[in-house]
């Protein structure tokens, strides 16, 4: 398999990546995307983390969510090359991620910034962010020096 | 009808034929299908007072009702999770009849999967997210280029192919094993078309470097449908009753259907080690009871993680267990005799319901023989039960 450079990201007008659908409970997480914060959702009470984000806290049925920003540094715990259907709204063939957090929490993503086959498993991995089309972003991850 | 406890029975299993165009409507097929386990059973469609299919199917329960000439329906449900609940069929269906609520429960799956939409390509459609899918797949997958069932799987299935060191390679054995037994099964779509590992190998990538094409299961066409009534009735009907011994889901915390990588351990799928857990307390019985197995096959990775999630080898070990030709006809543990999802065709793990009542009359194509079937194990993950002889 030929590698597949992973140009800059296209300019917000001319992005075709789908954009997320935004549900009531994950309007912060998106709105804060869109500024290129990364937040995730911490329970006000026994300050754990949750993703997907919830209004109630698993733990200990908080409704007190707070955003907070995160490290935005994690690790590639599962990922594949979409190679057959090529992914609507890609101009190359990305890299699909599973990204644990060091916060603790998982969440599905890309790896950007390589070729394809050069994502690896337990690689260590920052944010960034990708726009999409109606302009919003998304993020995404590239490679760090560990830790 | 008196409301007191009564053992639940298979009585009749009817399909379509499987193709790739089946050049009618879902709702056709659905009737079809339904007529053909009524006649089977020997039981007039016109009594069934149970209907249960899973989502994503399109036929209306009313719809198919009026086909059938149903007179009075006492109970209705359409599953969440797909594929998933596949097997939970079974168990809703055991549990009104045990319940003494039903009499006759129809179970379907009857769908164009592949000539009217195709379930492995990109979504055209973001017309928005509801519940009733158990996946949160559109909301975060779909933005990221997972967009395709395969995609979700191989993401759910690598952590663990990783962890064990499993080849590509390795999971061609399950592909060939059951192309293998799709090439003597005149109903599957592979019919006369065995693969080889070769075959396997020259596949191309669908989702690199996880699954090949003939890692995945087919797009189909075709309906297949189970009735469920009660063990005493059955044994008065046309064919042997086939029991159904116990019955369960297990959806444990942060797991989801397919889009499965929130709980703690990615190299293990604990909804299956859930609804193992349950089925065996049900029953009492263990892995080694089972003469087969019929395992909810979308892609192959699932195969080894269920194999191991209901204790018939150990953590890391399925694929050498398949290598061993346990899944063969003279192996430890026969599985997916008709083909499976991939070489018979996919209707959702309900034709492989049905195969493993086949297995239990003793009327399969691919028929265990060197033991006598007592018991067989379904799985669709999150759901499952053990058909017994009586
Ligand atoms: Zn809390």
């Amino acid at each position: 398999m030929s590698a597949e450079p992973t140009g800059p990201a296209p300019a917000a007008d001319g992005a075709t990546r789908m954009p997320p659908i935004v549900t009531p409970d994950a309007v912060a997480f998106w709105a804060a995307a869109d500024r290129e914060e990364f937040i995730g959702q911490q329970c006000g009470d026994c300050g754990r983390f949750t993703f997907p984000p919830r209004p109630m806290c698993p733990h200990c049925h908080s409704l007190k969510r707070e955003d907070v920003r995160l490290s935005g540094r994690g690790t590639v715990v599962s990922y594949t090359i979409p190679r057959h259907p090529h992914p609507f709204g890609f101009k190359t063939t990305p890299i699909v991620a599973v990204i644990e957090l060091e916060e603790g929490t998982r969440l599905v993503s890309n790896v950007v910034g390589i070729a394809p086959e050069a994502v690896k498993m337990d690689m260590a991995v920052e944010v960034t962010f990708e726009p999409t089309m109606k302009d919003h972003k998304v993020p995404v991850f590239r490679p760090r020096s560990a830790p | 009808m008196s409301r007191r406890f009564r053992e639940a029975a298979v009585a009749g299993i009817g399909a379509t034929e499987f193709s790739k165009e089946s050049g009618r409507s879902e709702l056709q097929l659905a009737a079809e299908c339904s007529l053909a386990a009524c006649e089977d059973a020997g039981v007039d469609p016109a009594d069934i007072d149970g209907m249960i299919t899973f989502t994503i199917d399109n036929s209306d329960e009313i719809g198919l009702g009026r086909c059938l000439g149903v007179k009075d329906l006492a109970y209705t449900a359409r599953i969440p999770g797909g594929g998933a609940a596949a097997a939970a069929t079974l168990y809703q269906a055991m549990a009104v009849v045990n319940a003494g609520v039903c009499d006759n429960v129809l179970i379907w799956r009857a769908m164009n999967e592949r000539s009217q939409y195709r379930f492995g390509q990109n979504p055209t459609s973001m017309a928005g997210y509801t519940g009733g899918h158990g996946t949160g797949s559109l909301l975060w997958c779909i933005p990221f280029g997972a967009m395709t069932p395969a995609s979700w799987g191989a993401l759910q299935g690598a952590r663990y192919l990783h962890t064990y060191g499993i080849t590509n390679r390795d999971l061609g054995h399950v592909s060939v094993q059951e192309r293998q037994y799709a090439a003597t099964n005149p109903k599957a779509w592979f019919f006369e078309r065995p693969i080889t590992l070769e075959d396997h190998q020259n596949s191309k990538w669908i989702q690199e470097p996880w699954l090949r094409l003939l890692d995945c299961c087919q797009e189909s066409d075709g309906g297949v449908a189970i009735l469920v009534t009660s063990l005493e009735r059955a044994r008065d009907l046309r064919q042997p009753p086939v029991k159904i011994a116990g019955a369960c889901q297990s959806i444990p915390y942060n797991v989801e259907v397919i889009s499965n990588y929130y709980h703690d351990d990615l190299t293990v799928m604990p909804e299956a080690v859930g609804t193992a857990r349950r089925l065996y307390a049900q029953t009492g019985l263990k892995p080694a009871d089972m003469q087969a197995a019929m395992i909810y096959d979308a892609f192959t990775p699932q195969v080894l993680m269920q194999l191991e999630a209901f204790g018939f080898c150990g953590r890391g070990e399925a694929a050498d267990f398949v290598k061993s030709g346990a899944l063969a006809l003279d192996g430890a543990l026969p599985t997916n005799t008709h083909g499976g999802l991939l070489g018979e065709a996919y209707i959702h793990g309900v034709n492989s319901m049905a195969e493993g009542v086949r297995q239990v009359r003793g009327t399969s194509v691919n028929q265990v023989t060197r033991r006598t079937v007592e018991h067989v194990l379904v799985s669709s993950g999150m759901a499952g039960a053990i058909l017994e002889k009586v």
